[in-house]
């Protein structure tokens, strides 16, 4: 985990730093905050991890492990789902209302929302770690 | 003692299958509702390289109508939606999902050892996104009006209501909105995969230079997109509701959105371009049978060009008078250093070794010729003067174009070269050499007038030129190099058809590579691996399958790094 906390905090401060030197020299603004927020937005993400792995220490993956050290369960990965369709399918009939009237919209926000509720209560069933 | 062991992989999918025998639903139905990365990544590629071909037949007929002063392949208007369609097609839909939708999302996670992406749900959703997104953009051929046709730029007032009205533009603005969320999400699974699911002792310096590489894209989407998204919103605001956010009449700024559009734009090149120097470094050390010269020198290249790529943007802005010009100027000329020194890693990984002259190998080679000749010619771009001269000519368009060809020829590497990992099947070795020579060849021949045209002035995008026999002249020799590359893609796809059926000859490792890909069968089974080597330099599958070669040194720290560490490990 620390190597990834330094790798963000690193993007972040330096980036930070480009931002103040460029805001002070050109006096432009929009320039200015485009490069603070990209700063702020490595160096916040960095600190959580490195609050993490200082929390958590060396993972498997982050020393030198054999296979058995990381043997058990990865994690929950879904096996299919239709929902990632349902979502894309009602998301492309909400840009299309933005081209060609508002009545794609009227079929949009309802698959929207169908896809939303029902990829949620597919991750209810299938993310139970009690399960299976 | 075989240090082989089955990884307790315990990740059961929502029907309660275990890994090796996995029934999803077949035909249609598995491509509507597969979340497995290996299909994504196949349904990606498969997408990203027909916008290849799409793409390129625009080119073909922007170059057909370049052969004569005042060419009549296509109206006026008509040539303006295709310079338009063709650079929006090649960068949005085929150059980025193409590297970090198809090849990483295949890639990625075997590499590090990992059954799946992060968020599996989310990659397939982004990738229909990605899809939805590619045919809006192209729908705009069917409206009344045509498709977009201000430049892939879409520069602020030629883009508002009034110069541009229509929905070609409104398609265009919100295909460009489906791709970028999609992007987004892409970066999101690419880094939380790499941080959360690599296997044991798959540390970060460990982990092969194109995840590293795919890593630090995925950062940089992160970073780029939604600025580019919040712009669009706000264009699309402009055109419809009537703000005034670009549009100086109104108190506006015009340049604004120059600044949002390259903020996320200069990024976007390294977006592209880190995918293909991932690719490139994979391949050059396994066809030089030699480990990667200078890895942690590579990774560090890397995250500079990261952080330096989000403090250039500007330079594409020289000429607006409105900009810093020492500051740009200088952050450009600094990123050189990281990319020279990747030349540098590359050169030195072939040096000595016993270079394999395979495919995918000349196509790497051809890879790091003509980037050179783009980075170079970039550089020239980055002196104010030069640029002020250059700006809006073929000089420019020349130079990304040696920029993008280069990244053609490295996609051609990375297909050769991972063509039978995900299939199973080679792809014929004399039709790859003989495309090789023909897409090289024809790339110079296609780029190299148009740096003399720059020079002599020839503005871009103009359908129609001065009658002139030098200018004319020099267009058809570019022309012909275009349709070169184009006679290169239908080997391609002759290549492709013709091994479609052919039987899967290629074993889990063909190349003899390096990286933990070609540990697992071809195609991989769901879940990717039914064992894992351990894992103890950046070479796991070489160390594995070569127990007698002297183990990597990297990590200080690490007490199996001594010479000999992985033979006497392995007995």
């Amino acid at each position: 985990m620390k190597a990834e906390a330094r790798l963000l905090i690193f993007l972040g401060v330096f980036i930070g730093i480009m931002g103040i030197v460029y805001g002070i020299w050109s006096k432009e603004w929009g320039g200015t905050a485009m490069l603070i927020g990209t700063g702020i937005l490595g160096v916040f993400p960095g600190l959580y991890y490195r609050w993490w792995s200082k929390r958590i220490g060396y993972r498997p993956e982050d020393r030198d492990a054999t296979m058995e050290e990381g043997a058990g369960r990865i994690d929950t990965f879904p096996g299919s789902s239709i929902w990632p369709f349902t979502l894309g399918m009602g998301c492309w009939f909400l840009v299309l209302s933005l081209v060609f009237g508002t009545w794609f919209a009227v079929v949009g926000i309802p698959v929207v929302m169908f896809a939303l509720a029902g990829g949620t209560a597919e991750s209810r069933r299938g993310g139970d770690p009690a399960g299976h | 003692m075989v240090d082989t062991l089955e990884r307790t992989t315990a990740h059961e999918d929502d029907h309660g299958h275990g890994h090796e025998e996995h029934h999803g639903p077949g035909g249609l139905l598995n491509w509507l509702t597969t979340t497995d990365h290996k299909v994504i990544g196949m349904n990606y590629t498969v997408t990203s390289v027909v916008m290849l071909l799409i793409g390129g037949a625009f080119a073909m007929l922007i170059r057909a109508q370049l052969t004569v002063p005042d060419g009549a392949v296509v109206s006026l208007s008509k040539y303006n939606e295709l310079f338009t369609m063709h650079g929006s097609v090649m960068i949005y839909l085929f150059a980025g999902p193409f590297a970090f939708g198809g090849l990483a999302n295949y890639m990625v996670p075997i590499q590090i050892g990992a059954p799946d992406m992060a968020f599996p749900r989310l990659n397939a959703f982004s990738y229909w996104l990605y899809l939805t997104g590619s045919i809006t953009m192209l729908l705009g051929f069917l409206t009344a009006s045509g498709a977009a046709n201000f430049g892939w730029v879409g520069y602020a007032p030629l883009s508002n209501a009034v110069n541009s009205p229509g929905a070609g533009a409104d398609l265009w603005i919100g295909a460009l909105i489906l791709t970028g969320f999609s992007a987004i999400f892409t970066g999101v699974n690419l880094v939380a995969t790499i941080f959360y699911l690599r296997a044991p002792g798959m540390t970060m310096f460990r982990m092969p230079i194109f995840t590293w590489n795919m890593l630090v894209t995925g950062i940089l989407i992160l970073l780029a997109f939604p600025v580019l998204t919040a712009g669009l919103v706000m264009l699309y605001a402009d055109r419809h509701f009537g703000t005034h956010i670009y549009d100086a009449n109104g108190g506006g700024s015009p340049v604004l959105w120059q600044h949002i559009f390259w903020f996320w734009g200069h990024p976007e090149v390294y977006i592209l371009a880190l995918p293909f120097f991932g690719m490139v470094t994979e391949i050059i050390p396994v066809f030089s049978r030699k480990p990667l010269f200078g890895y942690k020198g590579m990774v560090f290249a890397t995250i500079s060009i990261a952080a330096l790529s989000t403090g250039v943007w500007a330079h594409h802005m020289f000429t607006t008078g409105v900009v810093l010009l020492p500051f740009f100027s200088f952050m450009t000329y600094l990123i050189s250093i990281p990319t020279g020194m990747k030349f540098f890693n590359w050169i030195g990984s072939m040096w000595g070794g016993q270079v394999r002259y395979t495919a995918a190998m000349l196509f790497a080679i051809g890879f790091l010729l003509t980037f050179l000749i783009g980075g170079i010619t970039g550089i020239l771009l980055a002196s104010p003067p030069l640029d002020f001269f250059t700006h809006d000519t073929y000089f420019v368009v020349a130079h990304f174009h040696s920029v993008v060809m280069a990244l053609v020829l490295g996609a051609m590497a990375g297909i050769y070269y991972w063509y039978p990992k995900m299939t199973g099947r080679f792809l014929n070795e004399r039709l790859g050499k003989l495309q090789f020579w023909m897409l090289f060849i024809g790339s110079m021949v296609f780029i190299m007038p148009g740096y003399v045209l720059g020079l002599q002035g020839m503005p871009r995008r103009m359908a129609v030129y001065i009658i002139d026999p030098t200018w004319q002249n020099l267009n058809i020799v570019s022309s012909i190099g275009g349709f070169m590359i184009g006679l290169s893609t239908l080997m391609f796809a002759v290549n492709v058809i013709s091994t479609i059926k052919a039987p899967k000859t290629a074993g889990p490792n063909p190349w003899d590579a390096h990286t933990l890909e070609w540990f697992t069968t071809s195609p991989p089974p769901h879940h990717n691996f039914y064992s894992l080597p351990n894992i103890k330099s950046e070479r796991p599958t070489w160390d594995y399958f070569h127990p007698d070669a002297p183990a990597l040194i990297h990590d200080d720290h690490d007490p199996s790094h001594v010479p000999g560490g992985a033979k006497a490990d392995a007995k």
